[in-house]
């Protein structure tokens, strides 16, 4: 038996010499920033098709588009990028764009007019989910060649009526809107797909960063390109990495492997704000908590009836709570940092003025089934909202499912109420207007089943033509006015109840400076980034 | 091959060589094994309640999108059929592609496996090294200090929930001492600088001679493996002792001793030889649940293994993905269970 004592020994401590014999790195390089973030829903890395964060964020920063957001100076709006300037004819519908002269893709080959049509085009043909942030301008399939067209560095675009010049360039800023270079894309061409599954986990851009490389669940790599118009980035490579866990992200930051942790949860961000090297940055996001009341129910459709709702939500209990940090008061359909917000919360948590509403719309013994997706956040909104209503005399009951049980009913305009969210397209205040506020057929032939409004079966009233008119106002200020004058008659007729904006917070080692995760209207950027 | 006269009708009848027969039965074995866990994990997949659909275009696409996708998902089909092309596809070798990245799903289990079974065999080598002698020692001296340690052991290791354990162990050995690499396969200094020949980092490592990336790549090995390690320890520390102990109470060791026999020979040249095989049972079984990967520990070691891709596919009902897995795994089992079946005959001579 002693022979086996010494064996355990020796491995005891073999293990111990080897391990102690390994130090931690404590810092990363200068030129390099690394990223711990959730990457597991990036599905495809093609501008034509992406439409998740973390894809959106990748795209950002490899492609250029004609006009583009600065994100040290979001709140300037679009800029020229790969279009040096534009011009709007007379009728409004047609934009011409002049390309900026000497840019290169990656791969060498300059960046034409040609370039940007095909991009626009591709992206209009494949007509991906994305697609209809450009289709909604007319464009199509069979009309894309003469609509979106090169002619020398001039590209010009037609739309199908006139709309404001502000709302086509926000457009263009939307990842879709990224130019790729024609020339490798069509040399990966399989079966006339445009090059659509190469494109997927391959990149063909002229951004400040090169992809080196994207394993899916696992990590993206990036170098920066040094021919880069705008100045090589003082980040050399950008690593990302996918960490699914809050405790292992912080742990990561803390040891100083990593820069930058996006997903951490409350009890990790309260951690490492008192860690030394770290400090939280908070930037309002684009996704707006919101309960949806189906205006085919006899009793939700009344006007009292979805007043009273706006008075049962605990918003500052909630904010406070379970919702610290991550989530901000907001009723509004245009999150703030938008065009056209408006930060007008006039709604409190007010149990008596719900119980007179309600009494003056003769309603009593009401019960409503609420639909929720499972997230323990939505869910905890729903118990909180249930003990309100419960005190107004409205029995809710919870159905608890996931995205293909409650999203399918909800489409379908069979959910009583729906407590979800929902996240900006594009950086316009269309994106959300044309939803939330927009519904020109509310027939169930319609199934227009992308707009809220008529997903809750609302007949907007005289809210579709306010959208209407603004879509197509090229006065900046007047258009501002229009979405605020929208938001306010939204705020007291419609059947949403818009509670809460969302805040990422991220824990950033503090050599790390301008820092953005694109705020409410785009995606992270990198190349603007130092240590 | 022997040939036999069926004289009245005058057919003849071919009588095959046993291993042939034995080989033939195996493999038809695999074969129905293979097609009812496809199948029943098609149903699965197919009947819960996630849209795959949904999952590619997203809660905002309009109807026709949907429907197209819908179509070219082949979802349209009766289920029958949508086996029937899915079995057709893997005779081929063809596992599809992943639903949500694009990739072929072979390419993806060929990325991830390999981490798994990097960590599995660590874990299962720890596990054997450490849990055999433990159980042995402790049988061979029940109730004494190092009896009890190992009871503590495995009752820690069967209760202690993996996912804290894991957590602290980072903390600690990371966070605090920082004795260890912390999650991920290698620290962002070694990320892609060995070529990838076997997916194994350590080994590709080693062949590439490249003793830092190996040094990095062990500190980060370490601890989940170490981690996996002590659970597997646990059980297989637990049924050495507990196969120990009915060995050690037979007539056989009581005679061997009365003979005199030293103490060493009599349980390991008796008693641990007649376990052997009630071991090998347990340590296949083991490894098997190791190589299925573990989800938790994958996740907090931000380990890219088979698990966590298995279970990211289907929270996001990536078909093709879970089905892919599914034939890995299941052909693990299948594997391990064959080679234990070996192992046995080598060692057991009844069993021949």
């Amino acid at each position: 038996m002693n022979t086996f004592a010494k064996l355990l020994t020796g491995v005891a401590i073999g293990v111990a010499v080897s391990v102690t014999s390994f130090s931690a790195v404590a810092e990363t390089p200068a030129n390099m920033l690394v990223i711990a973030h959730r990457i597991d829903d990036v599905t495809t890395i093609d501008p034509a098709e992406s439409f998740e964060f973390a894809g959106s964020d990748i795209s950002r920063n490899i492609y250029s588009r004609l006009v583009s957001l600065d994100p040290n100076d979001l709140a300037a709006g679009y800029k020229p990028d790969l279009a040096e300037s534009w011009e709007v004819s007379e009728d409004g519908k047609t934009i011409t764009f002049t390309m900026r002269e000497g840019v290169t893709f990656h791969s060498g080959n300059p960046v034409t007019a040609e370039d940007a049509a095909f991009s626009l085009q591709r992206a209009v043909i494949l007509n991906k989910t994305p697609a209809f942030i450009l289709t909604q301008f007319g464009f199509t399939a069979e009309n894309a060649t003469e609509t979106i067209r090169a002619d020398g560095n001039k590209l010009m675009i037609t739309t199908d009526k006139r709309y404001a010049t502000s709302f086509v360039l926000n457009c263009l800023t939307a990842t879709i809107g990224a130019i790729v270079d024609k020339q490798t894309v069509m040399a990966n061409e399989v079966d006339g797909d445009m090059g659509n599954e190469w494109l997927k986990t391959n990149s063909a851009g002229s951004g400040p960063y090169k992809l080196d490389g994207w394993k899916p669940n696992e990590s993206v790599t990036m170098s920066s390109n040094p021919d880069y118009y705008g100045g090589a980035p003082a980040m050399e490579r950008v690593i990302v990495r996918h960490v699914l866990e809050s405790a292992s992200q912080r742990l990561l930051l803390e040891r100083g492997d990593v820069d930058i942790a996006r997903n951490l949860n409350p009890e990790d961000i309260a951690g490492a704000s008192k860690a030394d090297g770290v400090k939280i940055e908070d930037e309002l996001k684009g996704r707006l908590m919101y309960l949806a009341l189906n205006q085919k129910h006899p009793e939700l459709s009344k006007p009292e009836v979805r007043q009273a709702f706006k008075y049962l939500i605990d918003y500052e209990g909630m904010r406070d709570s379970f919702l610290k940090g991550q989530y901000t008061i907001h009723q509004n359909f245009l999150p703030a940092t938008y065009l056209g917000a408006s930060e007008e919360n006039p709604f409190s948590y007010n149990i008596e003025k719900a119980k007179e509403l309600l009494a003056a719309a003769g309603v009593e013994n009401l019960e409503v089934e609420i639909g929720v997706r499972e997230a323990q956040e939505r869910i905890e909104i729903g118990q909180s909202f249930q003990n309100a209503a419960a005190q107004a005399g409205i029995k809710v009951n919870i159905t608890v499912g996931t995205a293909k049980q409650i999203l399918a009913r909800y489409r379908a305009r069979e959910l009583d109420v729906y407590l979800g969210a929902w996240g900006p397209d594009y950086p316009d205040p269309q994106t959300n207007a044309g939803t939330f506020a927009y519904n020109p057929d509310n027939s169930d032939a319609a199934q227009a089943t992308g707009l809220l409004a008529w997903r809750n079966s609302w007949d907007t009233g005289g809210l579709t033509e306010k959208v209407e008119a603004a879509v197509v106002e090229n006065d900046r200020d007047a258009r501002v006015q229009m979405y605020q004058d929208i938001q306010a008659e939204f705020r007291e007729t419609s059947p949403f109840v818009i509670m809460f904006q969302q805040i990422e917070q991220s824990a950033v080692r503090d050599n790390v400076m301008d820092w953005s995760t694109g705020q409410a209207v785009t995606s992270a950027a990198y190349w603007q980034v130092t240590k | 091959m022997a040939l036999t006269e069926d004289g009245g009708k005058g057919r003849a009848r071919v009588s095959l060589p046993p291993w042939i027969k034995t080989t033939a039965l195996t493999l038809g074995s695999i074969a129905v094994t293979m097609l009812g866990l496809l199948f029943v994990t098609f149903i699965i997949g197919r009947v819960m309640p996630i849209d795959p659909v949904l999952a590619i275009v997203g809660e905002r696409a309009s109807q026709s999108t949907y429907d197209a996708v819908f179509l070219e998902l082949g979802l349209d089909k009766p289920l029958v059929v949508q086996f029937g092309y899915y079995i057709w596809d893997v005779l081929h070798l063809d596992f599809g592609t992943s639903l949500l990245n694009a990739r072929p799903v072979s390419e993806d289990i060929a990325r991830v496996f390999p981490a798994t079974l990097e960590l599995a065999t660590l874990g299962i080598f720890i596990g054997i090294v450490i849990g055999v002698p433990l159980g042995v020692v402790a049988a061979a001296r029940k109730g004494s200090w190092i009896d009890q340690v190992a009871r503590v052991l495995a009752l820690v290791g069967y209760s202690m929930p993996i996912f804290w354990l894991g957590l602290m162990g980072l903390l600690v050995f990371y966070g605090i001492l920082g004795w260890v690499g912390g999650p991920g396969r290698v620290g962002i200094f070694y990320v892609d600088v060995v070529p990838s020949v076997t997916g194994l980092i350590l080994v590709d490592a080693a062949l590439d001679g490249n003793w830092d990336v190996f040094k990095d790549a062990f500190s980060h090995i370490i601890l989940p493996a170490s981690l996996l390690g002590y659970f597997s320890l646990a059980y297989i520390s637990r049924m050495t002792r507990s196969f120990m102990l009915e060995q050690l109470s037979a007539e056989y060791i009581t005679t061997a001793r009365v003979k005199g026999m030293s103490e060493w020979d009599v349980i390991w040249k008796h008693a641990f030889k007649n376990i052997r095989v009630q071991l090998i049972t347990v340590i296949a079984l083991s490894y098997a649940n190791l190589l299925e990967g573990s989800v938790l520990t994958e996740i907090i070691f931000s380990w890219p293994g088979i698990g966590s891709y298995i279970t990211t596919a289907l929270l996001s009902a990536d078909m093709n993905a879970v089905l892919g897995g599914t034939v890995v795994v299941g052909l693990i089992f299948i594997l391990l269970n064959i080679f234990s079946d070996l192992l046995y005959k080598i060692f057991d001579p009844r069993a021949k």
